[in-house]
């Protein structure tokens, strides 16, 4: 009977097998990348088709090939943004989703977690995770981005900048739970509850007050995050989903919901996401996100390595609805084109599209710019500033691309 | 929006989508792509699933400690603002600063009154420190975030007391009560905070950004 093999002696006697000159190793390339894009070190025969390859595993990995990184700033109160440069399609894979905490991410005892529903209700109730599985279930696609992603870019746009510093506080998830209309209606909400409290389960017990209305329309509250249960980073075990609306205000790891008839103006809706004005005032509850797009490939620090044809492509995403095109400039802002949107745009979802370029080897600047179904076009950033001025802390939707250089180097252009 | 609805303004705008492309550069829009929309929930009346257990008293007293900006919720108990001092030396000022100033990027500055914050001309320059007193509407706000997520290895450890000392000294601090100020309940719903009026609802449309 033939006797199995260990992943490691499956490396090792490959490498044996085949000599040291046939083989080549693949691991972290510098420690700078962290821990997250770290791995073994993997020894690539010059010939796969002449061996057994690695056996199954409980848990699949990416290949040692591909090391796609959040940025982590090493704090309980901080943000690890999406590498959007190095993703396919709309959605992202969830160790890869942004992360924006107040207070860390706590560890959670699903089995000893609560949902509390009180307030301006007929039933004040606790409900289980169980209990929340119970009712009629929906899965749905939908975007969430930080309402200040792509602050550095707006204010001091660097041509050293990524997409992912640009841009990575958005990730798409496929998400699945109960409306909380359903859970609304089962404890006879009060008809003169117009807005309900937020709280979640963290050390700060995050707090956002949220009209009614947006209960009625499309909120949830999910339990799952592309096909399994949410990561700990995204909310373990439930979070609040509000669709379009600005990352903060989806609150995770959520524990309570207490329906009143005015706002809290708990700090995180006052001292925070509010967004400085022209004309000394600054606006609150500003919820939806804005349409926006950003060109994720070729972007920097990638250099276009020929002349020829290239499919740019990037995402678009809006928080009052569905995009409904995209233009490309391959000029700098002076003529724009249709790109394609790559599968269906659904409400509140990212969703891809694609230009093909074909470079010729002069200096050009590629832009994006989104356009969604209730009427709102991405700005230039001159425009953007004007109205908001440089100290607006929130919703940067500014149109931003890609210069491309004759040697083909491409560096950010943050002036649309 | 409904169903039905969506699907027809994906149709009425496929056209227009498709319409265009510069010769050399490849297909534009595939304007066959019909958009889903989601339904709405079905509208059960309430209790109709009948899943979940009655919340009692004591459970909702113990998490529901939020004020809001009436400070109805407020509890008994008070504190100085000599008293809160003392409090933010020990418990605020390793990561807050000695004088409130904070630490970039993580713990926010709390006190200070830039003279170019006093016409709340925040937008014209990111670099104006927001504080306590010069951003913050209400005073319940800080009541509520302080006994909520402070300090920030031991959050919800203050007493009563100590959080209206805190909340005491932090005003005085950013010259919105006297130092020599008490607060409790009725005297913290009284504080009109400088940034009070200075906020506007979201007029965001595709012509006002």
């Amino acid at each position: 009977m033939p006797r199995k093999f260990t992943r490691r002696e499956m490396i090792a006697g490959t490498a044996t097998a085949l000599g040291a000159a046939a083989v080549a190793k693949v691991g972290t390339a510098s420690a700078q990348e962290g821990a997250a894009a770290s791995g073994p070190i993997v020894t690539v025969p010059a010939d796969p088709t002449k061996l057994q390859g690695l056996p199954t595993s409980p848990l699949g990995a990416r290949s040692p090939f591909v090391r796609p990184s959040r940025s982590p700033v090493g704090e309980t109160v901080g943000s690890s943004l999406t590498p959007l440069q190095e993703l396919t399609g709309p959605i992202t894979p969830s160790d890869l989703h942004f992360e924006r905490h107040h207070a860390g991410i706590p560890v959670i005892d699903p089995a000893k977690h609560r949902l509390m529903i009180h307030g301006l209700v007929d039933r004040p109730i606790t409900l289980s995770l169980d209990d929340l599985k119970r009712f009629p279930q929906v899965t749905r696609t939908y975007f969430i981005e930080c309402s200040g992603n792509g602050r550095n870019a707006f204010r001091a746009p660097k041509p050293d900048m990524t997409a992912q510093k640009v841009a990575g506080m958005m990730s798409t998830s496929e998400w699945t739970g109960v409306p909380l209309a359903t859970l609304f209606r089962e404890v006879g909400a009060k008809s003169d509850a117009s807005w309900f409290l937020a709280e979640g389960g963290d050390a700060c017990l995050m707090t956002r007050s949220v009209p009614m209305a947006k209960a009625w329309d499309d909120a949830l509250i999910v339990w799952a995050q592309n096909g399994e249960p949410l990561r700990p980073a995204q909310g373990y075990p439930l979070r609040l989903l509000l669709p379009g609306w600005e990352g903060n205000i989806n609150v995770k790891w959520l524990r309570r919901l207490e329906l009143g008839t005015q706002p809290w103006r708990t700090r995180w809706e006052t001292s925070k996401y509010t967004d400085p004005l022209p004309g000394n005032k600054s606006r609150e509850f500003s919820f939806e996100n804005d349409v926006k797009s950003i060109i994720t490939s070729p972007s920097h620090p990638r250099t276009l390595e020929a002349r020829g044809w290239y499919s740019v492509q990037g995402l678009a995403w809006s928080g009052r609805g569905r995009v409904t095109k995209v233009e490309v400039s391959p000029d700098g802002g002076r003529t724009w084109e249709f790109a394609e949107l790559m599968g269906p745009a659904l409400p509140k979802a990212a969703v891809r599209f694609q230009y093909m370029l074909h470079w010729t080897g002069g200096e050009q600047v590629l832009l994006s710019r989104a356009t969604d179904d209730a009427g709102f076009t991405q700005p230039p950033r001159a425009e953007l500033l004007a109205a908001r001025g440089l100290g607006t802390d929130y919703h940067f939707n500014q149109i931003v691309g890609w210069k491309v250089a004759r040697d083909g180097a491409i560096t950010f252009h943050g002036e649309s | 929006m409904r169903h039905a609805q969506l699907v027809g303004l994906a149709l009425a705008l496929g056209p227009v989508i498709g319409a265009c492309g510069r010769e050399g550069n490849g297909p534009a829009v595939d304007a066959s792509v019909v958009v889903a929309g989601y339904a709405p929930a079905p509208e059960y009346k309430a209790g109709y699933f009948g899943i979940g257990t009655s919340a009692t008293r004591a459970q909702i007293a113990a998490w529901d400690t939020d004020i809001g900006p009436d400070g109805a919720e407020l509890p008994a108990g008070q504190g100085s603002v000599r008293e809160g001092e003392e409090i933010f030396r020990t418990q605020c000022a390793a990561c807050h600063g000695a004088s409130g100033e904070g630490m970039a990027p993580v713990f926010p500055a709390l006190i200070g009154r830039d003279p170019r914050g006093e016409s709340f001309d925040f937008a014209s320059d990111p670099s104006i420190p927001r504080t306590i007193g010069n951003y913050w509407p209400h005073a319940t706000t800080l009541y509520d975030y302080i006994r909520r997520a402070m300090p920030l290895y031991t959050p919800g450890s203050l007493s009563a007391d100590q959080t209206y000392a805190v909340t005491a000294y932090l005003l005085a601090a950013n010259q919105v009560i006297p130092t020599t100020a008490v607060l409790d309940a009725a005297a913290l719903r009284a504080v009109k905070m400088p940034a009070r009026g200075r906020f506007v609802a979201d007029d965001r449309s595709p012509t006002t950004r």
